[in-house]
């Protein structure tokens, strides 16, 4: 499991528009090309030699698999910021304000009362 | 010496501006309240004639990231940009360019230093909706320069509530020995009990309405002992994942100074979480007396603290006894 890892995924996919609408339309091929562009680089010249995805987290991420990811400490903010981005038009336009924001809370919910899994690293 | 004229705290809600600039008819129901709160509380900094803004807020991920995240960060730059494309796309937040004050940036920053806060700095600091939010509902004009200063609310392991109080002792008194005749005001922005991409979001209420009255109480009677004696990192995660910005709230209590008295006090139950809309005057005068006594008519707000009891919170201490009666039965 690498934390990090997935975080750097939503964070650099987040602070990208051109990324945002290419997570949505094909989230494997992404994974797979940001694995490639962006992934390991630390800057336009350095890499990072150990940094890779496990098996579930490629395909929670493949997936848009939110519920997966909070379940496995990705952080919050980055898991809810970049999946509103995906479809909160689409709720919205569908169900009303705020449609996939409390969609999301309800998927979440087994989780009540409950401590959540930390977004500790 | 330069003088601090008021010290705010407040919640920030990216949702402000477009739920009050949308046309009329796109506007949410609760719209018209909250603007008429805003800019009643608007008044409480307008009233204290401030040269210069020290605003704490917390980085949203915007710039500040994992490879090399810092506790406590102080910008140093003469201009600032602010919002991030993220922040326009999800929330309609404009673009600002702000000024910003290098030089009380600098002594800022030496001074924490010299007091042992063992500050990071940013000479390229893009400025989120942490500090925005408050401009756009305290100062929309943006015609002041600033000194912004960012806290960890978001990457534990955090600093530790105690922290950020004295952080805010320390501030107060770097304001206060700063050579210059300007009047400062000192703005932070945080959360009371907030929940984020975890179940309990956007609920009817908050995640924890008395939370939130014990917050408000707390914070506006300057009571550190209770706060350090109840808030601890697990608790505030126990009242919602995102309840750490509360000590970004704490940190601006820190500044106005242990048991001293809120001069107005104002909240707003906004469904999903609570708006809070606090000031204190440090040095208080007629003129700030009166516009936060004018404030407080227009909002029905508090020109003092607030207190658990308030029966604000009556409706949410039914909620609990019955849901502990069902469980015990």
């Amino acid at each position: 499991m690498s934390k990090y890892y997935v975080n750097k995924f939503l964070f650099t996919i987040d602070r990208d528009p051109e990324w945002v609408a290419s997570y949505k339309d094909d989230p494997r091929g992404t994974v797979n090309r940001w694995e490639k562009e962006i992934g390991r680089w630390l800057n336009s010249v350095e890499q990072t030699s150990w940094l890779e995805f496990t098996a579930e987290e490629r395909e929670a991420l493949s997936t848009h698999d939110y519920v997966w990811l909070f379940e496995n400490g990705a952080h919050f903010f980055l898991n809810l910021t970049l999946f509103i981005a995906l479809f909160d038009e689409e709720y919205a336009a569908a169900h009303g304000p705020l449609a996939f924001q409390t969609e999301m809370a309800r998927q979440l919910g087994h989780w009540t009362g409950r401590d959540y899994p930390s977004v500790a690293m | 010496m330069a003088e601090l004229t008021a010290v705010l705290a407040s919640t920030h809600h990216p949702f402000y501006y477009k739920a009050t600039t949308s046309p009329e008819d796109q506007r949410p129901p609760y719209a018209a309240d909250w603007q008429r709160k805003v800019e009643a509380y608007r008044e409480t900094l307008t009233a204290a004639e401030p040269d210069i803004l020290v605003m704490v807020g917390a980085d949203h991920f915007h710039q500040l990231w994992l490879d090399n995240y810092p506790q406590f960060l102080i910008g140093k730059q003469e201009t600032y940009d602010a919002t991030f494309y993220n922040e326009e796309r999800e929330f309609g937040i404009p673009k600002y360019t702000l000024a910003g004050d290098i030089e009380l940036s600098r002594y800022m920053h030496e001074e924490l230093l010299g007091k042992d806060f063992d500050f990071s700095v940013s000479h390229e600091l893009k400025i989120d909706h942490s500090i925005i939010c408050p401009i756009i509902t305290v100062r929309p004009d943006a015609d002041l320069p600033i000194v912004p200063i960012y806290t960890n609310i978001f990457v534990p392991p955090l600093p530790s509530p105690r922290r950020f109080f004295q952080v805010g002792r320390a501030i107060r008194e770097i304001i206060d020995s700063f050579p210059s005749d300007k009047k400062v005001a000192a703005i932070g922005t945080g959360h009371l009990s907030l929940e984020l991409g975890g179940p309990r979001q956007f609920g009817e209420h908050g995640p924890d309405p008395l939370f939130d009255a014990d917050a408000i109480e707390w914070l506006s009677t300057g009571n550190i002992d209770a706060i350090l004696d109840n808030v601890t990192h697990e608790s505030m995660a126990g009242a919602g994942n995102a309840t750490h910005g509360f000590m970004d709230l704490l940190l601006m209590m820190g500044i106005a100074g242990p048991g001293v008295h809120a001069d107005y006090v104002d909240h707003l139950d906004l469904f999903h979480t609570r708006e809070m809309y606090m000031t204190w005057y440090p040095n208080k005068n007629q003129d700030q007396r009166e516009a936060a006594a004018r404030a407080a008519e227009t909002a029905q707000a508090s020109t003092g603290p607030i207190y658990a009891s308030d029966a604000a919170w009556d409706q949410f201490r039914g909620e609990r006894a019955a849901t502990a009666a069902g469980s015990e039965t």
